[in-house]
């Protein structure tokens, strides 16, 4: 086996030729985002049950959320997809100092995204509408909670946190990802003929932004409130 | 592509189980075959652990009364045999050791496409199977293998969430085999073998790993909700809060239909191996056999709310799932079919792995058609919830998975081991295990048929004597499984040495020594005919 080969040129003894382990590799990130589909999907179709049966208290706990913070992390997560696509065109030109910084960026833009996530969650804290946790609304957001009912309120509110927090898990996990890049990066591992890993990580960062794409208006923004 | 791939031929009998002795060798092998070891002794440690429990209930519905334990600790052992045996023994079974092991040898490459993430997977496998052990230590759990809310949740006093986590987990080993099955089917074949040479293994591995890919992460998520339910009691499960513990019933079906067609067609692509092989002849309509695996496969996604005619869904619901149920009936008659036609004018040897074939065939048969009652929805009424279920899914998952399982273990062994079993004790144990399983579980049918409700740890008098023949028949049974493991044992260091291809079989994986050297072939093969070239008059023994 040509393990003494593999080294420079990141072909894995398995493999016949970059060509194949490329395709091999894009294939696979396509079929675990589609497992990943399904997954978001059972609870996207648990979600749409529930939004169907108790609309009114859907609305009324969309209207509690901050729809600017959400909108401000739309665009952040938005522009860090932009960041991501440049830093595999880098890869591919085989720029390796725009492809760390390019990776960085996309770091730092997801760190925004949660930070942002985190002072959402925080707020929730404070209002006491945290499912079970800490569930005593109150005053304005009891006004609002209470047309739809308390219980299926707090439903919503376990379907926001349960969505998010799953959301937010891959968020997580697709920083440790970028991290791993930028060490690869540094130390030269990518050239434009074996780019996969920035290809595959940076398809699956897509998926999580697009979770988010749908996630935003489901959660924030039913009913008319404007 | 194989003239990349040149190298020195090695004359000393290297393999891959000679090639390192020590124990990292093994932990952290990415090597396909012995990763397919590590599942082999690993799903047969959880086949004993269910079994054990199995036996413990045929023990306890000898009398009437119960004989051995009390009806709560009763419910803990069906429901961990369920949970054991559905998803760490059926579900991995054939094709993370044999799919494992022969995926890259039939397709002629080194590899599977991912080793490290083909690796990961068996960790993943023994997390989730740690959990699980643990909860059956900590107080065991008594749900049922369905989890079901309320049970599991408002009502539970016991391990659920230990064994909901361990199931969750396994399910990522799951997905990552169908994965890497599937890239690996799809990128790595030999120069020449097209999908239409593909061995009918290959297609039956292919379509399973579709069901993986697509269904296990839906039961992730169904236990991922039902373990927040569980800690959190926030009601998405539970009316009194607005919840509905359907949506859990369809959530798990979802997942859990198909994988009886996890369970099972990994051991139908078994037995068209088996069968082309000891009949000498080429599978009887190759293609549809193949195409009929992937039918299986979509359909089986259509069918899950036949599990729920009695819960109230809706009556047009239950219409649909009705006729789709009975579809899915087609595909696998075609198989039975095609397997039967592959028989006739065959020069037929009925050497140990054709009689767990044949095994199949017959039992297979018996648990499709026992199904159709089941698919329909008046008579499903009457048998729902009762022993006629239990023996209909043991017909399939016990007579068809299991004996495919050890069909394929007896197919491959020589492959595997390089070493030969006995074959006088092959062919008994074969016998035993047909003859304990009909008498275990036959007698079933017909108690459900009277109305014998499952999961009771106590029945009226009158259904004594079925239920002492279920029993007896379950220890004919534990024997028939013991006598192979120890016949396998004791083969890997007494019996006699195999050669590459003692049964004559065409497929790649038979071209390269036995037991295979590391990287699976000392020369990259290329294929120039079709599977199945198995020439019935003459010359016996090709490739």
């Amino acid at each position: 086996m040509a393990d003494t080969h593999a080294e420079h040129t990141g072909l894995a003894h398995q493999f016949e030729d970059l060509a194949q382990q490329h395709d091999a590799d894009t294939l696979g990130i396509w079929i675990f985002l589609v497992t990943e589909i399904m997954f978001f999907g059972g609870m996207f179709a648990a979600y749409a049950i529930f939004r169907w049966l108790y609309f009114a208290a859907f609305e009324g706990g969309s209207h509690i959320l901050d729809i600017r913070l959400g909108a401000i992390n739309t665009i952040v997560l938005l522009a860090s997809s932009l960041t991501m696509a440049l830093s595999v065109r880098s890869a591919q030109t085989g720029i390796r100092h725009s492809l760390v910084l390019f990776l960085v960026l996309t770091m730092i833009l997801g760190g925004a995204f949660l930070g942002v996530k985190a002072y959402e969650y925080h707020q929730k804290f404070v209002e006491h509408i945290v499912p079970s946790l800490d569930w005593a609304p109150a005053g304005e957001v009891l006004v609002r909670l209470a047309p739809g009912g308390l219980d299926h309120a707090q439903l919503y509110f376990f379907f926001y946190f349960a969505m998010t927090g799953l959301h937010a898990l891959h968020m997580i996990i697709g920083m440790g990802l970028l991290l791993w890049l930028v060490l690869r990066a540094r130390k030269g591992s990518f050239t434009p003929h074996y780019f996969a890993p920035v290809e595959v990580v940076g398809l699956y960062w897509h998926f999580v932004d697009i979770v988010w794409i749908f996630l935003f208006p489901l959660l924030y923004l039913i009913g008319g409130r404007y | 592509m194989s003239s990349a791939t040149l190298e020195p031929r090695v004359n000393t009998p290297r393999n891959y189980l000679n090639a390192d002795y020590g124990w990292r060798s093994w932990l952290f092998t990415l090597d396909h075959k012995r990763i397919a070891l590590l599942y082999m002794v690993s799903i047969t440690f959880f086949f004993v652990i269910g079994g054990f429990f199995a036996v413990l209930m045929r023990i306890h519905l000898i009398e009437p009364q119960g004989a051995l334990v009390q009806p709560e600790t009763y419910n803990k052992l069906f429901t961990l045999h369920g949970v054991i045996m559905i998803f760490f023994f059926l579900v991995p079974s054939i094709p993370t050791v044999l799919g494992n092991f022969l995926i890259p040898l039939m397709i002629g490459a080194r590899d599977l496409a991912f080793p490290r993430l083909n690796l990961l997977s068996w960790y993943i496998y023994i997390v989730g199977g740690l959990f699980t052990l643990y909860s059956a230590i900590a107080g065991g759990v008594d749900t049922g293998w369905t989890f079901y809310t309320p049970y599991s949740s408002t009502y539970s006093n016991t391990q659920v969430t230990a064994v909901v986590v361990g199931v969750f987990i396994n399910g990522f080993s799951s997905i990552l085999t169908g994965l890497n099955f599937i890239v690996t089917i799809h990128k790595m074949r030999a120069p020449g073998l097209t999908w239409f040479r593909m061995p009918l293994f290959l297609w039956a591995m292919y379509a399973t790993s579709i069901i993986m890919v697509l269904g296990t992460p839906v039961l992730a998520i169904a236990l991922f909700l039902l373990a927040l339910e569980h800690l959190f009691h926030v009601g998405i499960f539970s009316p009194a809060l607005g919840g509905d513990p359907l949506l859990f019933q369809h959530l798990f079906w979802f997942y859990s239909h198909p994988t009886v067609y996890i369970m099972i067609l990994p051991a139908m692509g078994v037995v068209s191996e088996i069968i082309a092989c000891f009949a000498r002849k080429r599978i009887f309509g190759y293609k549809i056999v193949g195409f009929s695996s992937v039918a299986i496969a979509v359909l089986g996604f259509l069918v899950w709310g036949h599990h729920m005619f009695v819960t109230g869904q809706s009556i047009y619901a239950g219409l649909i799932f009705s006729v789709l149920s009975f579809l899915v009936a087609i595909p696998s008659a075609i198989k039975v079919f095609n397997w039967t036609s592959t028989l006739y004018k065959g020069s037929i040897s009925y050497d140990a792995p054709m009689l767990y074939a044949l095994g199949f065939i017959g039992l297979f048969t018996m648990g499709g058609l026992t199904g159709m009652f089941l698919a329909a929805l008046a008579t499903d009424v009457h048998l729902n919830g009762t022993y006629f279920i239990v023996a209909h899914f043991h017909y399939i998952m016990v007579g068809g998975a299991v004996m495919g399982y050890l069909g394929g273990m007896h197919f491959w062994w020589p492959k595997i081991s390089g070493r030969k079993y006995p074959n006088g004790w092959a062919a008994l144990a074969a016998a035993i295990i047909f003859v304990g399983f009909n008498l275990t579980f036959f007698p079933q049918f017909i108690l459900g048929y009277l109305g014998m409700p499952r999961r009771y740890a106590f029945y009226p008098a009158e259904f004594q004597v079925l239920n002492v023949m279920s029993s007896a028949g379950a220890s004919i049974l534990g024997v028939g499984y013991l006598i192979p493991l120890i016949y396998f044992i004791w083969s890997m260091r007494y019996g006699p040495v195999a050669e590459a291809n003692p049964w004559g079989a065409t497929g790649l994986e038979w071209q390269t020594s036995s037991p295979p050297p590391t990287e699976n072939f000392t020369q990259m093969p290329v294929v120039t005919e079709e599977a199945y070239a198995y020439a019935a008059e003459e010359e016996p023994s090709r490739g």
